[in-house]
C-alpha cells in the first residue's frame, strides 16, 4: 500500500507559481494568435514570478520538511526561492525589452532557421518575435528555485536539469551574431551534461555509502563514519563538481566565458545573477546539511578551489578585451569570494557562523549588480548589435553621461568599494570566514579584489578619461522594462550600501536550514 | 558643550553642495564655482564654529553623534573630535575655499566641464571630514576608501597628460593597503568579539581591550601598511611623485595637503593606541623607514626638473619627520607631527599653488624653463619664497615650530634617528634654495621669454600659455638669444593674490604664535602617548627594551 507524501500547498506556492505560469505559457504558445503572444507571455512571467516573489516573501518564518520529505522550506529556501524570483523578475522585464533592437528584439525569430540562409536574412528584419523564451525561462526559474530547496539529492538532480535544459536553449537563442550563440549552446550543452553525470555519480556513490539519498539520513551517517567512507568522500567530492559547474567556479569555469559572451544578452544576465544564486544555494545545503558535520572532509577541497577561482578570475580577468568576456571572469572571481562565506561556516565566538546569512546577502548584492551591468550593456549598441568590445567605450562619459555614470556605479560596486552594495556583501563574508579562522584565505581575497579592481577600473577610465572615438557606439534609449530593471538595480546597489541594515537583518535571520 | 551637530554638518553641506553642483545645468560653471565657493566657506565656517564650541580642557572626544547605522556588523555612524582631528578639520576647512579659488580659470583637457570638478572637490571635502570626524573604525575604513573615488576622478579627468597613468596608479596602491587594512578591521572585530563577548568597532571600547602580542603584530602591520601607503613612506611612496604631478594643482594640494595626512593621523589615532606593544616593538623598524624617506626623498627631490614632482618629494621627506615625530612617543614630538601636519598642508599646500600660478603662466612644469622671474614678477617670487622657506622651516615660519617640536622630542628616546634626520633639514634648505634661484632669479630665460622658447617638456601637450610662437621660430633663435632678453610674465592677478594673501599669513601667524593650536593638540596627544608609560622627561630609556623582556 503506497501512501501519498504529505504536501503542504502553501509552503510550495512559490514554486507552484513559477512551474504554473511556465506551463500556461506553453499552452498560450500553442493556442494564442501570434499578434497577441508576447505582451500576453510577458505578462503571464511576469505574474508568475512576481508571485512567486510576494508569496515566498510570505512565507518568511516558515520551518517544515513537505513533500515527504523531499523538499525544506525553511529560511535559506525561501529567501533564496524570493531572491530568485525577483531577480526572475527582472531578467524577464531585459527579455521583453522592444525599443533598443532595431528588430525589436534580442531573440532569434526562428532558431531552427540555419544561421545565413536565405530565410535567416529574411527574417533578420522581420518584425516577428518569437515568444518560446518566456515558457523555457520560467521553467528554468522553476527549476532554480526547486534547486534552493531540495532536501534530497535525486531532486536536487531534477531541480538541476530542470533549470539547466532551458537554458542550454536559451542561451543559443540570439538574434545577432548567432553563430557565436549557438556554438556557446552547444559548448555550453556538452560541458553541462558532463557536469550533471558528474553529480548524478556522486549521487549514486553517496548513495552506496549512506543507503540514502535524504540530506538529513546522510548527515546522520556522516557524522557516524568516523574516517573509512571513501566512498562517501568520493560521492561528495563528485558532488561538489557537478554543483561548482553550475556555480560558474574555477577549475570548472571553462564555459562562462564563451557563453557568457555569445548567449543573448538578457540571457547572461539572467544566467549571471539567477544561476549563481541557485547553485550557490544547492551548494551550501549540501554542504550544510548533509555534510555539516564531517567538514574536515570538503574543508580543504572548497578552501582550494576557493582560491583557484579569486586568482583565475581576477587574474585571466585582466586580459580580457570584451566586457561580456571580462564579466564572465569577474562572475567566477565572485564565485571565489562567494566560497569565502561558504567557509565561515562553523567555529565562531558562540559555535554559529555567520557564513550562510553573509553568503546570502552577497549572492543578492552581487545579483543584483550583475543585472544591472548587463542591462547598461544592452544599451550601447553599434550597427545591429551591441559594442562589447571594450575599445569602443572610450568616451563614453561625454556622449552619455548617466548611462557611464550607471555603469561605474556598477562597476565599483562589483569592485567591493564602500558605501556600494559590493563592499557590504565582501565585508559580510570576509567576516564569517575570519570569524571561522580562515583568516590566509580573506589575505588572498583581497589581494584578488585588489586584482580585479584594476580591470573594473580600466573600464571607469576608458569612459571617463580617454577621448572619444570617431566612429563610437550609439547609446540607445531604453524602453520602460530596462529602465526598470536600471532603476531597481541602481537603487538597491546604493541602499545595500549605504543602509543595508534591513535586508542583512533578513538574511541573518533566514540563515536557517532544517532537514 | 554645544547640540549642535557640526561635524554632521560638515559632512553633509559639501556633500549636498556636491549633489547641487553636479545637477546644475550644463554651462553654467560660474554658478557651480560660486557656489563651491560658499559652500566650502561655509564650511569653514562651521569648522570655526566647532573649534569654539570644543573645550581644549575638556573630555579626549567631543561634539560627538552617534546613531547605529548597521547593527548587524555592530557599526555605528560615530563622529566625535579630538583636538588632533578638530586641527585637521580646520585645515581641510582653510585649504578647501583657496583650492577652490586658485582652480578658477583652470582649463580641463578635452573640453571637459569645470562643474565636475567643483562637484568632486565638494564630495571629497566631505569624505576627508568624515574620514578624520569618525570614531567607529568601521566608518573610518568606509571614509577611507570611499575617499579614493572623487580624488580618483580629480587626477583622471583634470590631471595633466598622463593623468590616466597617475589615477589608475594612485586607486591601486591606495586600494591595496586599504584591503590590507580591511582584513585587520575585521580581525579586530573578531577579537573584540571574543574579548567583549559582543562584537564592535567603537573606537573606544576597542581601546580598552588586551589584544595578544602577536595578533597585535599582525593587525598592527594591516593598518599600518594602509597608512604607510597612505602617508607615504618610503619604500610605498611610489605613487605620490605620479599623482602629485598629473593632478591638477587644486587636486594635489588637497592629496598631500589633506588626504596623506590621513596615514599619520592613523598611525596616531589608531596604529598606537590599539596596538600599543606592537607600536613598541616595530617602532624602531618604522623610525628607519621614516628616516630613510626624510633622506631619501630629499635627495630625490633635489634631482627632479618637474617642479611638481619636486614638490611632492619634498612631501614625502616630511612625512618621514611626521613618522618620526609620532614613533617616537613622547608628547613633546607627537604634538610636534600633529602641528606638522597642519603647517605641511599650508606650507607645501602654497608651494604647490604658487608652483601652479608659474606653470599657468608658462605651461610647462620644468624648473629649467623658468629664469629672472622674479624682476618682472615680484609678488609672485615673494610669495614662492615664503613658500619655499616655509617648507624648509625657517624659524619664524610655521614648520619651524613643528619641526624643532618633533626633534627636540624625539632627541631623548630616539638619539641616531633624530641626528639623521636633522641632516634632512640642510637637504630641505638645498633642494628649495635651487628651486627658487634658478626659476626666480638669474638670468631671464625659458618659455616666458618674449618670442618665447620653449624648453620642452616631453609629457606636456599644452601649448605654452603665452609667448606661443611656433616652436620651429623657437630651434631657430634658440642658439642666439636677444642681447636684452625680456621676459613677459604678468605678476600675481587679484584671484591669485586672494589665494596666496590667506596661506601667506597663516605661514606667518603660526610661525609666530603656534600656541593656541598647541594648546587644542597636545592632550589628545598626551592621552596617546600616556599609554606608552614613557618617563616625561625623556631619560633615555628606549621602551622597546624595557618592554621587550616580559
Amino acid at each position: 500500500m503506497i501512501q501519498a507524501p504529505d504536501l503542504s500547498l502553501g509552503a510550495l506556492a512559490p514554486l507552484l507559481f513559477v512551474f504554473g505560469a511556465a506551463c500556461v505559457g506553453v499552452l498560450v504558445e500553442a493556442f494564442a494568435p501570434r499578434e497577441t503572444r508576447h505582451p500576453v507571455q510577458v505578462a503571464i512571467a511576469l505574474v508568475g514570478t512576481l508571485g512567486g516573489l510576494v508569496t515566498s516573501l510570505l512565507l518568511a518564518g516558515e520551518r517544515q520538511v513537505t513533500a515527504g520529505g523531499a523538499l525544506a522550506v525553511d529560511g535559506a529556501a525561501v529567501f533564496l526561492q524570493a531572491t530568485i524570483a525577483g531577480l526572475g523578475a527582472l531578467s524577464i522585464l531585459l527579455f521583453a525589452e522592444r525599443s533598443l533592437d532595431p528588430a525589436r528584439s534580442a531573440f532569434v525569430a526562428a532558431a531552427a532557421v540555419p544561421a545565413g540562409s536565405p530565410r535567416d536574412r529574411e527574417l533578420m528584419t522581420a518584425h516577428r518575435v518569437q515568444t518560446e523564451v518566456y515558457p523555457l525561462t520560467m521553467f528554468a526559474i522553476g527549476g532554480m528555485m526547486l534547486f534552493v530547496a531540495a532536501n534530497d539529492l535525486l531532486v536536487m538532480f531534477v531541480a538541476l536539469e530542470v533549470l539547466s535544459l532551458p537554458l542550454y536553449l536559451i542561451s543559443g537563442l540570439a538574434r545577432r551574431r548567432r553563430l557565436l550563440s549557438q556554438e556557446a549552446a552547444v559548448k555550453y550543452f556538452l560541458l553541462g551534461s558532463f557536469a550533471s553525470a558528474f553529480f548524478l555519480y556522486g549521487l549514486a556513490l553517496v548513495y552506496g555509502a549512506t543507503g540514502s539519498i535524504r540530506l538529513s539520513a546522510i548527515r546522520q551517517d556522516a557524522a557516524a563514519e568516523t574516517g573509512g567512507g571513501v566512498l562517501l568522500v568520493l560521492g561528495l567530492a563528485l558532488l561538489i563538481v557537478g554543483l561548482m559547474f553550475k556555480a560558474s567556479v574555477a577549475p570548472f569555469h571553462a564555459w562562462t566565458p564563451d557563453v557568457y559572451q555569445g548567449a543573448p544578452t538578457p540571457v547572461t544576465a539572467f544566467m549571471a545573477a539567477c544561476t549563481k544564486v541557485a547553485a550557490f544555494g544547492a551548494i551550501l545545503r549540501l554542504l550544510y546539511v548533509a555534510f555539516g558535520t564531517s567538514e574536515w572532509t570538503w574543508r580543504p577541497l572548497v578552501y582550494g578551489i576557493a582560491i583557484v577561482s579569486m586568482v583565475v578570475g581576477a587574474v585571466l580577468g585582466l586580459t580580457q578585451t570584451d566586457l561580456k568576456r571580462m564579466l564572465a571572469y569577474s562572475s567566477i572571481a565572485h564565485a571565489g569570494f562567494l566560497l569565502t562565506g561558504v567557509l565561515g561556516f562553523g567555529g565562531g565566538a558562540d559555535g554559529t557562523g555567520s557564513g550562510l546569512g553573509a553568503t546570502m546577502f552577497y549572492l543578492l548584492a552581487y545579483g543584483l549588480a550583475t543585472l544591472g551591468i548587463f542591462a547598461v550593456l544592452t544599451l550601447v549598441r553599434e550597427g545591429d548589435g551591441e559594442a562589447t568590445h571594450l575599445s569602443k567605450w572610450a568616451g563614453l562619459a561625454r556622449r552619455s553621461p548617466l548611462t557611464a555614470a550607471v555603469m561605474a556605479l556598477f562597476l565599483l560596486a562589483l569592485a567591493g568599494i564602500p558605501l556600494t552594495s559590493g563592499f557590504t556583501g565582501k565585508f559580510a563574508v570576509f567576516r564569517a570566514a575570519i570569524d571561522d579562522g580562515a583568516w590566509p584565505l580573506v589575505v588572498v581575497a583581497l589581494l584578488a579584489s585588489a586584482v580585479a579592481a584594476f580591470f573594473y577600473l580600466r573600464v571607469i577610465v576608458l569612459m571617463y578619461f580617454s577621448e572619444p572615438a570617431a566612429d563610437g557606439p550609439t547609446v540607445g534609449v531604453p524602453g520602460l522594462p530596462t529602465t526598470i530593471v536600471l532603476a531597481v538595480t541602481v537603487a538597491a546597489t546604493v541602499v545595500l550600501g549605504v543602509v543595508p541594515g534591513a535586508v542583512l537583518d533578513l538574511a541573518e535571520e533566514a540563515a536557517i536550514f532544517v532537514g | 558643550m554645544s547640540t549642535f551637530p557640526y561635524l554632521l554638518a560638515m559632512i553633509v553641506v559639501p556633500a549636498v553642495g556636491a549633489a547641487v553642483v553636479a545637477a546644475l545645468p550644463k554651462g553654467r560653471d560660474e554658478l557651480a564655482k560660486q557656489l563651491s565657493l560658499g559652500v566650502s566657506l561655509l564650511v569653514l565656517v562651521l569648522a570655526v564654529l566647532a573649534t569654539v564650541a570644543f573645550d581644549a580642557g575638556g573630555e579626549r572626544f567631543q561634539l560627538t553623534t552617534s546613531v547605529a547605522w548597521i547593527p548587524d556588523f555592530g557599526v555605528d555612524f560615530a563622529l566625535g573630535v579630538d583636538g588632533i582631528a578638530l586641527v585637521m578639520l580646520l585645515l581641510i576647512g582653510v585649504l578647501v575655499p583657496v583650492v577652490v579659488l586658485a582652480s578658477w580659470r583652470d582649463e580641463p583637457p578635452g573640453r571637459r566641464s569645470m562643474q565636475a570638478f567643483f562637484a568632486w572637490l565638494l564630495l571629497l571635502e566631505s569624505l576627508m571630514v568624515g574620514v578624520f570626524a569618525a570614531t567607529d573604525v568601521f566608518l573610518f575604513y568606509v571614509f577611507f576608501e570611499a575617499m579614493l573615488v572623487p580624488m580618483y576622478f580629480i587626477i583622471g579627468s583634470f590631471g595633466g597628460p598622463r593623468r590616466q597613468y597617475a589615477a589608475v596608479k594612485f586607486f591601486l596602491y591606495s586600494l591595496v593597503g586599504g584591503l590590507v587594512m580591511l582584513a585587520a578591521v575585521i580581525g579586530l572585530y573578531v577579537v573584540s568579539a571574543s574579548e567583549l563577548g559582543e562584537g564592535t568597532f567603537a573606537f573606544d571600547a576597542l581601546r580598552q581591550i588586551e589584544i595578544d602580542p602577536g595578533v597585535q603584530k599582525l593587525l598592527f602591520l594591516g593598518f599600518f601598511i594602509a597608512f604607510a601607503i597612505k602617508a607615504p613612506l618610503v619604500p610605498f611612496h611610489t605613487w605620490l611623485p605620479d599623482s602629485g604631478a598629473e593632478a591638477p594643482i587644486g587636486g594635489s594640494v588637497l592629496l598631500v595637503g589633506v588626504l596623506d595626512k590621513v596615514g599619520t593621523f592613523g598611525f596616531l589615532r589608531y596604529c598606537l593606541p590599539l596596538f600599543p606593544d606592537a607600536s613598541r616593538d616595530l617602532a624602531p623598524y618604522v623610525l628607519v623607514l621614516a628616516v630613510a624617506g626624510v633622506l631619501y626623498a630629499a635627495l630625490l627631490a633635489m634631482g627632479q626638473s618637474d617642479m611638481k614632482r619636486l614638490v611632492s618629494y619634498t612631501s614625502i621627506a616630511h612625512f618621514g619627520f611626521i613618522a618620526l615625530g609620532i614613533f617616537a612617543f613622547t608628547t613633546e614630538a607627537g604634538t610636534g607631527a600633529v602641528l606638522y601636519m597642519v603647517n605641511h598642508g599650508i606650507a607645501t599646500g602654497l608651494l604647490f599653488l604658487v608652483v601652479g600660478m608659474l606653470i599657468a603662466r608658462g605651461g610647462s612644469r620644468q624648473v629649467g624653463d623658468y629664469g629672472g622671474v622674479a624682476r618682472q614678477a615680484p609678488l609672485l617670487a615673494g610669495v614662492f619664497l615664503v613658500a619655499g622657506l616655509a617648507s624648509l622651516a625657517l624659524p619664524g615660519t610655521n614648520s619651524f615650530v613643528s619641526e624643532f617640536l618633533v626633534l627636540i622630542g624625539s632627541f631623548p628616546t630616539r638619539p641616531v634617528f633624530t641626528v639623521l634626520a636633522t641632516v634632512g633639514i640642510v637637504l630641505a634648505a638645498l633642494y628649495v634654495l635651487l628651486l627658487y634661484q634658478r626659476t626666480m632669479h638669474g638670468p631671464p630665460r625659458g618659455v616666458l621669454l618674449e618670442g618665447g622658447i620653449h624648453g620642452g617638456d616631453p609629457y606636456d601637450d599644452v601649448p605654452p600659455a603665452r609667448g606661443g610662437a611656433s616652436a620651429a621660430t623657437a630651434t631657430v633663435t634658440a642658439p642666439a638669444p636677444p642681447a636684452v632678453p625680456r621676459l613677459r610674465v604678468r605678476d600675481l592677478s587679484r584671484r591669485e593674490t586672494a589665494v596666496a594673501a590667506p596661506m601667506v599669513a597663516l605661514v606667518i601667524a603660526l610661525g609666530v604664535y603656534p600656541q593656541p593650536l598647541i594648546e587644542l593638540i597636545e592632550p589628545a596627544v598626551a592621552a596617546t602617548m600616556s599609554e606608552f608609560e614613557l618617563d616625561p622627561d625623556g631619560d633615555g630609556v628606549v621602551p622597546a627594551d624595557t618592554e621587550g623582556t616580559d
